[in-house]
């Protein structure tokens, strides 16, 4: 546990160190923060004290915010032999895979957090259903839990960062659009697998403020199993022909 | 702290890099391991420290097998790895923190541990600089100082001395030799006087196999065979006769005169023979001055030729 700590610790330093992180925090805020309150369906627009335009916001946003995240973590130390330093020091490959994860998720965890002022004037101008808005968070957070996984496997499989920003929007834009669109054109238990394997859907019902366990188990196991593949990969060079 | 390797095999597709390799390393040995490039010398050391599962046999560290505990053999285990790879984003105090921290070394034990590396590896100058502004020669000692850190039972350095200017070179010989009295260390190189000024026992493998294997004296002795040696006569009236009468000593077995009209001979004994004396007497018999005689050493690198080329 407290090997994690210490990896994720570092991971999150080298954010701040190679300026990703002010950038990534910058764009996600200025791009949620110009939808919700200057153009498109802002908050005036709509005319109601809701959270719901920078969630969907948000939503969006995060889906390229995280892979540019995660697409160093692994990538870079497969490139620059790192790998090889840090799996030979007193750590087993769960722990490094945990501690990438934990730290992409604390700055994303950042970012939310100063998002807090958006809730906090909203409030201040109407009635506002706090459930819905922590609720709202939740589903951001289970979210980009899912897209870290992915993006930690997408990085764990190569040695270029280029690829693994790339190959981790394009799984992600499955889950985000393909499936959803399949889905409405099929009937019958296909449509339903794949309305069922759309993120849209159970994002959108968490949002709305209901919180059902099968929507969280949905965003963990993407997660769950996005990380399994990513320790796979790192420990393959271990397996036994 | 013993190293046990058992029948190590590493196979990548169809080609073997490391086949069917033992041997042991007792606390306190130096080992040296020698071969050309792609010999399997680094697979041999990847697999020592647990990054990479071999296809066959096993790797005993204290009696820990590398399939039981590999987070306790880790620990136990220094290792800089080829090519040096490291964080060039770190400043160096912060990297050696990290690696003591990762490597379990307690909290108020780490800032001495630093301050002792930092004045071992001489990077005090240096030390708040980023890894990646360093010179090579200093990344070098970096990675010396982050695989000593935690003052490890077993020191395994790939070729620990590339990049290194030849002061440093020195410096970083003497400091293994300090650590290998008390540790295990096993290091690779190329370098041939490398492993004969630094290492109790040296290992030659070429093409996976151990072809070789002891100090650099019985490694001689092995390849050398026959007494040879070098000398030189003056005062002498013809040069023939010389060769004659050295032919006529009954330990000899080849006379080569070296250049024409210098008197430098070399001489083979017959196996298990010495001349030395016959050569001097035979010297005073004649009343020829006796200017030189050197018995004539097989350099490591004609033993390393023969050992690793076909």
């Amino acid at each position: 546990m407290r090997k994690i700590w210490i990896i994720s610790l570092r991971e999150f330093r080298s954010f701040f160190d190679s300026l990703t992180a002010y950038i990534l925090i910058v764009a996600f805020l200025g791009l949620s923060g110009f939808f919700t309150w200057l153009s498109g369906s802002d908050i005036f627009f709509i005319g109601q004290a809701s959270l719901q335009p920078f969630f969907s916001v948000a939503y969006w946003t995060l889906f390229f915010f995280t892979p540019a995240l995660t697409m160093r973590t692994l990538a870079e130390e497969n490139k620059t032999g790192t790998i090889e330093l840090l799996l030979t020091k007193a750590v087993s490959d769960w722990d490094v895979i945990l501690g990438k994860f934990l730290a992409c998720l604390m700055l994303i965890g950042i970012a939310l957090l100063l998002t807090l002022p958006y809730y906090i004037s909203i409030w201040a101008m109407g009635p506002i259903d706090h459930g819905a808005v922590w609720c709202g968070y939740l589903g951001l957070i289970l979210m980009s839990m899912s897209f870290i996984g992915i993006g930690l496997f997408a990085s764990s499989i190569t040695s270029n960062q280029i690829v693994a920003f790339l190959l981790s929007l394009f799984i992600g834009v499955f889950f985000l659009i393909i499936f959803n669109v399949l889905a409405s054109n099929l009937t019958g238990f296909l449509g339903e697998l794949l309305s069922f394997l759309s993120l849209s859907t159970h994002f959108d019902s968490i949002s709305r403020g209901v919180v059902d366990s099968r929507d969280v188990i949905f965003f963990l196991s993407i997660t769950v199993l996005g990380l399994i593949l990513a320790e796979a990969s790192l420990s393959k060079r271990n397996i036994v022909e | 702290m013993s190293i046990i390797v058992e029948n190590l095999t590493k196979q990548y597709g169809p080609q073997k890099a490391v086949d069917d390799i033992s041997f042991k390393v007792n606390t306190g040995e130096i080992l040296g391991f020698l071969g050309p490039n792609g010999a399997g010398k680094t697979t041999t050391m990847k697999i020592i420290t647990c990054f990479m599962a071999p296809t066959n046999g096993d790797v005993k560290v204290n009696d820990t097998s590398i399939y039981t505990n590999q987070e306790d053999i880790k620990k136990k285990i220094g290792y800089l790895p080829e090519n040096n790879p490291l964080y060039l984003d770190m400043p160096v105090l912060e990297y050696l923190d990290y690696v003591g921290e990762l490597q379990g070394i307690e909290k108020n034990k780490i800032q001495n541990r630093i301050v002792e590396m930092v004045h071992v590896c001489g990077l005090n100058d240096e030390k708040h600089k980023k890894i990646g502004e360093l010179s090579k020669g200093y990344r070098q000692r970096v990675g010396l100082a982050q695989a000593m850190i935690h003052d490890p039972e077993i020191l395994i350095l790939d070729e620990p001395t590339t990049g290194l200017d030849p002061n440093q070179i020195i410096e970083i010989r003497k400091l293994i030799r300090h650590i290998g009295k008390e540790k295990t260390v096993i290091l690779s190189t190329h370098i041939l006087p490398e492993v004969e000024a630094t290492c109790d026992r040296i290992l030659i493998i070429s093409k996976g196999k151990i072809v070789a294997d002891g100090t650099s004296e019985t490694l001689r002795k092995q390849a050398q065979g026959n007494e040879m040696l070098r000398i030189e006569i003056q005062d002498y009236d013809s040069k023939d006769r010389v060769i004659s009468e050295l032919q006529r000593i009954e330990t000899i077995q080849m006379v080569d005169p070296v250049k024409d009209g210098s008197g430098i001979f070399t001489l083979q004994s017959k196996p298990g023979a010495s001349s030395r004396r016959n050569i001097f007497n035979l010297c005073v018999q004649n009343k020829w001055f006796l200017a030189e005689m050197t018995p004539v050493e097989t350099k490591l690198e004609d033993i390393f030729r023969e050992l690793t080329t076909e």
